[in-house]
């Protein structure tokens, strides 16, 4: 990982540049998306995110809704980072995501920007915040496999 | 008023934040702090006196039993009724329902109309939209004004024989708008309607007085006028008391059944708190009266008024990155956001600067789309805050910004 990944001031601008600017902050229309609607019952973070999952690859993710900076942030790295992957990947790094979200250790070159979360967990009650997408994401690769049993 | 002497009441008000900062208390409206006098009235309970209210054939059940009657007569005093005519139930939220469930849902007739208005807290409506599905009848809505007020005009116009109960606050708890409920009352009456007020945000901050209101139900919490949480009170007219079914049964409430089912009812209040109360919070609740009254309800209006206008006035002439959507509402709450940070990212920032306050949408899911803002975040005050933590929040508020904001997270 570079150094640059230590700077906070870096660590800052990823956080503002994907919740000002998220990626992938459209819902798709084609069916072949499946949806998990993420609606925060201590907050009001109120978020839909769909994924595209074919074949054990994560063809798209893609989310919108109502939500404070932190969700919206997160979601949209969650959404960059796993387009693309395999379902194993994805797992491994859903997996390592929520270990540096709890402080424990993990592999930061696999979190890539997701990293700049990785204080989260000392505003216990922002956790939520930081994970509410994730969530989603991995309940909708979780019913992806249940289907394909 | 001596502030300082007051807070030297409540032991909340020496307890620092993580970082160090004095505690800055600006969620009034959620909930206030207790003063010394309250919390001793809890453990005086559970140290001395420590057996059933109600049902004492032995000395210490006699004297709880008396104690927890001194109770209500106190509250009694305390909003001018009869004492006959103050049920204690568990909050608020639990006094509303009682009515909608067992005034309205014996009552109610297919076509009838409930009106309420989209400032209600959740607890003021989610029973009446409830009821109405159930009863066949409408639920409709008191336009509000461009303040977030409800005015008698407005429910003048409303008006119709259909209109059997209106519910609505006494001071609505996102705005903190007072409503003009005793005008409110008099024109439900002239209609043959009755009125439910959610008292919830009033009377910890304002006298309230049943027989000058002439309001037919009137709710409030304990918690929020420096009492204990887990108790609060439903006042009734008494024949409508006597015309409302309980919501709860059991022990206490009835004076006899048998096994062909046949029940007979105490009279209110009795009929209306089955099972053993939180009697220490009850006794806490009066406790937290007599504290109130001995500063004196006027005193406490003028004093959080007059500091709500001194942070109005701060917010308005020393920042331009706040939106403020009560101004011109007369308050002890202001409801604002920071301008480009999202409410709850501004409550995270201000809460590590050690000022406490709320974000979201405050119970009042539908309010938002009145003031077309996802959520807010909300300062209310109490008599116990002062113009230095107003003056720390002006500067807290200059320092926030959609970067300074992340702070927290490096």
């Amino acid at each position: 990982m570079s150094s640059m990944m230590n700077d906070p001031m870096i660590l800052r601008q990823i956080i503002m540049d994907h919740g000002q600017n998220p990626r992938n902050h459209e819902l798709s229309k084609d069916p072949e998306y499946k949806e998990k609607h993420m609606a925060s019952d201590s907050c009001i973070d109120d978020i839909h995110v769909q994924a595209k999952i074919k074949d054990g690859k994560i063809d798209d993710v893609r989310f919108d809704g109502v939500a404070c900076t932190i969700s919206t942030s997160s979601t949209s790295i969650m959404s960059e980072l796993l387009i693309g992957k395999t379902i194993e990947e994805a797992r491994e790094i859903i997996k390592n995501y929520r270990a540096m979200i709890d402080e424990k250790p993990y592999d930061e070159d696999l979190l890539e920007e997701a990293i700049a979360f990785q204080n989260v967990g000392k505003q216990a009650n922002r956790i939520h915040c930081a994970t509410i997408g994730w969530d989603g994401m991995e309940a909708l690769i979780d019913e992806s496999e249940e289907n394909h049993d | 008023m001596d502030v300082k002497r007051i807070r030297e009441d409540f032991p909340m008000l020496k307890v620092k934040s993580k970082k160090g900062y004095d505690l800055i208390y600006f969620d009034n409206a959620a909930t206030a702090f207790k003063p010394y006098s309250v919390i001793d009235a809890v453990t005086k309970y559970y140290t001395n006196y420590s057996v059933n209210a109600h049902r004492g054939d032995y000395e210490l059940g006699f004297t709880v039993d008396t104690l927890y009657e001194e109770a209500r007569e106190r509250v009694a005093k305390f909003i001018n009724c009869e004492k006959k005519e103050v049920v204690f139930t568990t909050g608020a939220s639990f006094g509303l329902n009682q009515v909608a469930y067992g005034y309205a849902g014996k009552h109610l007739q297919p076509g009838d109309v409930i009106l309420t208005d989209e400032a209600e807290h959740a607890s003021n409506y989610l029973p009446w939209m409830n009821i109405a599905e159930a009863k066949g009848a409408k639920l409709e809505f008191i336009p509000l004004d461009d303040n977030g007020m409800i005015t008698p005009e407005q429910v003048e116009k409303m008006m119709s024989n259909k209109v059997k109960i209106i519910a609505i606050a006494h001071v609505t708890n996102v705005l903190g708008a007072e409503i003009d409920i005793k005008e409110i009352s008099r024109i439900a009456h002239e209609h043959g309607a009755i009125i439910v007020v959610d008292g919830a945000q009033s009377a910890p901050h304002m006298k309230v007085d049943m027989k000058d209101l002439d309001c037919d139900f009137f709710a409030f919490s304990g918690h929020k006028l420096c009492g204990s949480t887990g108790v609060g009170v439903l006042y009734g007219k008494y024949e409508l008391l006597e015309d409302m079914e309980p919501m709860l049964l059991g022990g206490g409430s009835n004076a006899r059944y048998d096994m062909c089912g046949n029940i007979l009812m105490k009279n209110p209040p009795y009929k209306f708190e089955p099972g053993t109360p939180p009697i220490e919070a009850t006794l806490g609740m009066k406790a937290a009266i007599d504290y109130i009254d001995a500063i004196g309800m006027d005193t406490i209006y003028t004093y959080e008024h007059e500091l709500r206008d001194y942070m109005l006035k701060k917010m308005q002439s020393e920042l331009d990155n706040v939106e403020i959507y009560n101004a011109d509402v007369e308050s002890s709450i202001i409801t604002f956001n920071i301008k480009d940070v999202f409410s709850q990212d501004a409550a995270t920032y201000f809460s590590d600067k050690g000022i406490s306050l709320r974000s979201g949408q405050h119970c009042a899911k539908l309010l938002m789309d009145v003031l077309q803002t996802p959520s807010t975040l909300r300062a209310s005050l109490a008599f116990y805050n002062t113009k230095e933590e107003v003056d720390h929040f002006i500067e807290v508020c200059k320092s926030i910004n959609k970067e300074s904001m992340l702070d927290v997270f490096f």
